[in-house]
């Protein structure tokens, strides 16, 4: 990269010096075969200018999205969203910690909006290095207990990072946690996105009391804590925009969370002036996610690969995989990047899957065997995906699967 | 029991149910059930008061607010300190197992007066959070096979007099106090740093809780070889530490 043509600030040439050491060890890990290298790239550069991300932020309209769950999707759907005004750079493929952005942010010279996912864990962090314009919020859940930080806690840190930020916020008014994260900004756009999982939401995340949640609504009974006023809304297929408007959404990817990540966008867009029809059109362009909800053929056969990392995301899921008696795979492993303990099985509802044929593989197909067992559902237990595939009833194959697991049935698939 | 039908109560899962602990509970009922048993959950969230007239309380684990939380309201609702004066079976897993005993260190790094169901007391550990695959062996006076669990805490869990080991650690660390003791119990109640959630790796311990809240000394058996296979297959993960 040669700096930033037209931009008022070039690049500084330590600046220059980073970009170009890290895109050099980029192409060794690549040349290596170990990955894309945008992460060790990125640390490389990090390592030669510290400021590196802020300084390749400064020439971009910068979007973070941050959440449990679907911020790889939704900042897909904002970056094709905003290509209506401008292009765009994007950490595209999820390298979403502050390595993984600068490698991406430094390979945008061009672009006029960055897009960027960041881990909930590096919200403040990043927040505070790239001044973003906008940044989403929207959802956060229990996942990988045994090495995250406390879901409420998290909320906690977002809520000071973000006190005092310049962007504007939306946030999902259904969410209790992501509500009380958003507070203490100046300026939220609150999103009726719903959430389907409940169960880190029954404490108030101010005062502690019990929450009550009649319907759609929230509020603790103690402190007066509630759900606010929403002004934009996911309402079934269609987004409603502050006017009133009702607006169709039309997603290549399958359900209610997609629908609800589609409104979110629309809200964002709306802040860089992209109007909610067209951004809404230009989100049908987006198509599986780095293999998520990829429908592939395999033996024969068609299996959707869905990828579930948590008791909400598996929740989710639930509601949108074909009725029975379409056939379910589900596999699970514990290994380093899914955590590493599976006693989160027992707070997902398995007998939502009542009248599925089931196959478990993986490596804790065990302890999916006895999870499936204790709901009382019928089940098999299988070696590999090929098996697994091979013993399932006719018709499509929806195959659930956590994050190693998912990407070992992929390189399985040949997807 | 108090009528024809087991009540099986799970204490706070508003507060208490952030590791899968409830699926000790799925586990119970579902084993009692097996049994032809007539069994009546009751789910107790923070704001009700807890049922005196149970017969197996379970209590899980939690994060260090929600544990504030919920040993106040138990102190103040008092219910679970008269079911165990009425000789209920209560079963309790880390964040619960603390509240069980006569104090902890809470999220403000107080110390937070639990219920004194149980002769211990909790301080936290200096040193790095025990995380990880556990192996141990019950104490033989409750005929249980090798515990197996998966733990994730950062307490360290001293025992008085009238509280006996639950377990002997011969992986991982269990109380923490490096003595090699895991969990407590005394005759009616019982506490554990396991997860897994335990009844699921050891539905012997299920059992033992039923045996014990229906007075009898055989239950009839159950097929257990899922839970048999998984049992071995963390025995010998935990004896192989990655």
């Amino acid at each position: 990269m040669a700096g930033h043509p037209g931009n008022p600030e070039p690049l500084s040439p330590r600046a220059k010096l980073a970009v170009t050491a890290g895109k050099a060890a980029a192409a060794v890990s690549r040349a290596a075969g170990r990955g894309s290298g945008s992460v060790i790239g990125g640390r490389v550069a990090l390592k030669l200018d510290p400021e590196l991300l802020g300084r390749l932020a400064q020439h971009l309209d910068v979007v973070l999205v941050s959440a449990t769950n679907g911020k790889t999707t939704t900042t897909r759907l904002i970056a094709e969203a905003l290509r209506a005004s401008g292009p765009v750079v994007s950490n595209a493929l999820g390298a979403n910690m502050p390595a993984g952005i600068t490698s991406a942010l430094a390979g945008g010279s061009d672009a006029k909006y960055g897009v960027i996912e960041v881990d909930e864990k590096y919200l403040a962090g990043v927040a505070r290095d790239v001044a973003p314009k906008a940044i989403a919020l929207l959802n956060l859940s229990r996942d990988q207990l045994d090495r995250a930080a406390e879901t409420r806690m998290l909320a906690e840190k977002w809520r000071e990072g973000l006190s005092g930020t310049k962007a504007v916020v939306i946030a999902n008014a259904d969410d209790p946690l992501v509500v009380w994260a958003a507070s203490s900004s100046a300026n939220v756009v609150w999103v009726a996105a719903g959430q389907e999982w409940k169960d880190d939401a029954w404490s108030c995340p101010a005062c502690g009391g019990v929450m009550q949640r009649p319907g759609d609504d929230w509020f603790c009974g103690e402190c007066g804590f509630r759900r606010p006023a929403p002004s934009w809304a996911l309402s079934g297929d269609h987004v409603l925009d502050p006017h009133g408007s009702a607006w169709p959404i039309h997603l290549q990817l399958p359900g209610r969370a997609n629908r609800a990540n589609a409104a979110t966008s629309a809200a964002v867009a709306a802040v860089f002036g992209v109007p909610p029809q067209v951004a809404l059109e230009r989100m049908y362009q987006v198509q599986a996610v780095a293999g998520r909800y990829d429908v592939v053929s395999f033996q024969g056969r068609d299996l959707r690969l869905l990828l579930a990392k948590n008791p909400a995301g598996w929740l989710e899921t639930f509601s949108l995989i074909d009725p029975p008696p379409t056939p379910v795979i589900l596999s699970v492993n514990a290994r380093g990047a899914d955590g590493t303990d599976t006693s989160w099985l027992w707070d997902v509802d398995y007998t939502r899957l009542a009248g599925h044929p089931i196959v478990v593989i993986g490596d804790r197909r065990l302890d999916l065997a006895v999870r499936l067992e204790v709901a009382g559902l019928d089940f098999r237990v299988c070696e590999t995906v090929d098996e697994a595939v091979q013993l399932s009833p006719p018709g499509r194959i929806e195959l659930i699967a956590n994050y190693t697991a998912f990407q070992d049935v992929r390189r399985r698939v040949g997807n | 029991m108090s009528d024809s039908s087991l009540r099986l109560v799970w204490v706070y899962p508003d507060l208490l149910s952030t590791y899968g602990d409830q699926g000790n509970a799925l586990v119970v009922e579902r084993r009692a059930r097996q049994r032809g048993l007539d069994v009546q959950r009751v789910d107790v969230r923070s704001d009700q008061p807890i049922p005196t007239s149970g017969d197996i309380y379970l209590i899980g684990g939690g994060e260090d607010r929600p544990q504030r939380l919920a040993a106040e309201r138990l102190r103040r609702d008092g219910g679970l300190n008269r079911a165990a004066e009425n000789g209920a079976i209560i079963f309790s897993v880390c964040a619960g197992y603390q509240i069980l005993g006569h104090e902890f260190i809470n999220d403000l790094g107080e110390r937070e007066p639990g219920l004194g169901l149980l002769d211990v007391v909790s301080t936290r550990g200096e040193g790095a959070r025990c995380v990880g695959d556990v192996l141990a062996d019950i104490d033989p006076r409750l005929g249980l096979p090798q515990l197996t669990g998966f733990e994730n805490h950062q307490g360290v869990t001293h025992l008085g007099p009238t509280a006996r080991p639950f377990a002997r650690t011969v992986f991982g660390n269990g109380n923490g106090t490096g003595d090699g003791t895991e969990g407590a119990f005394n005759e009616t109640v019982f506490g554990t740093y396991m997860h897994g959630p335990v009844m699921a790796r050891n539905p012997q311990i299920a059992d033992l809780l039923l045996k014990l809240a229906l007075d009898v000394n055989a239950l009839p058996p159950t097929d257990d070889r899922w839970y048999e296979a998984l049992r071995s297959e963390r025995i010998a993960a935990a004896s192989q530490p990655a």
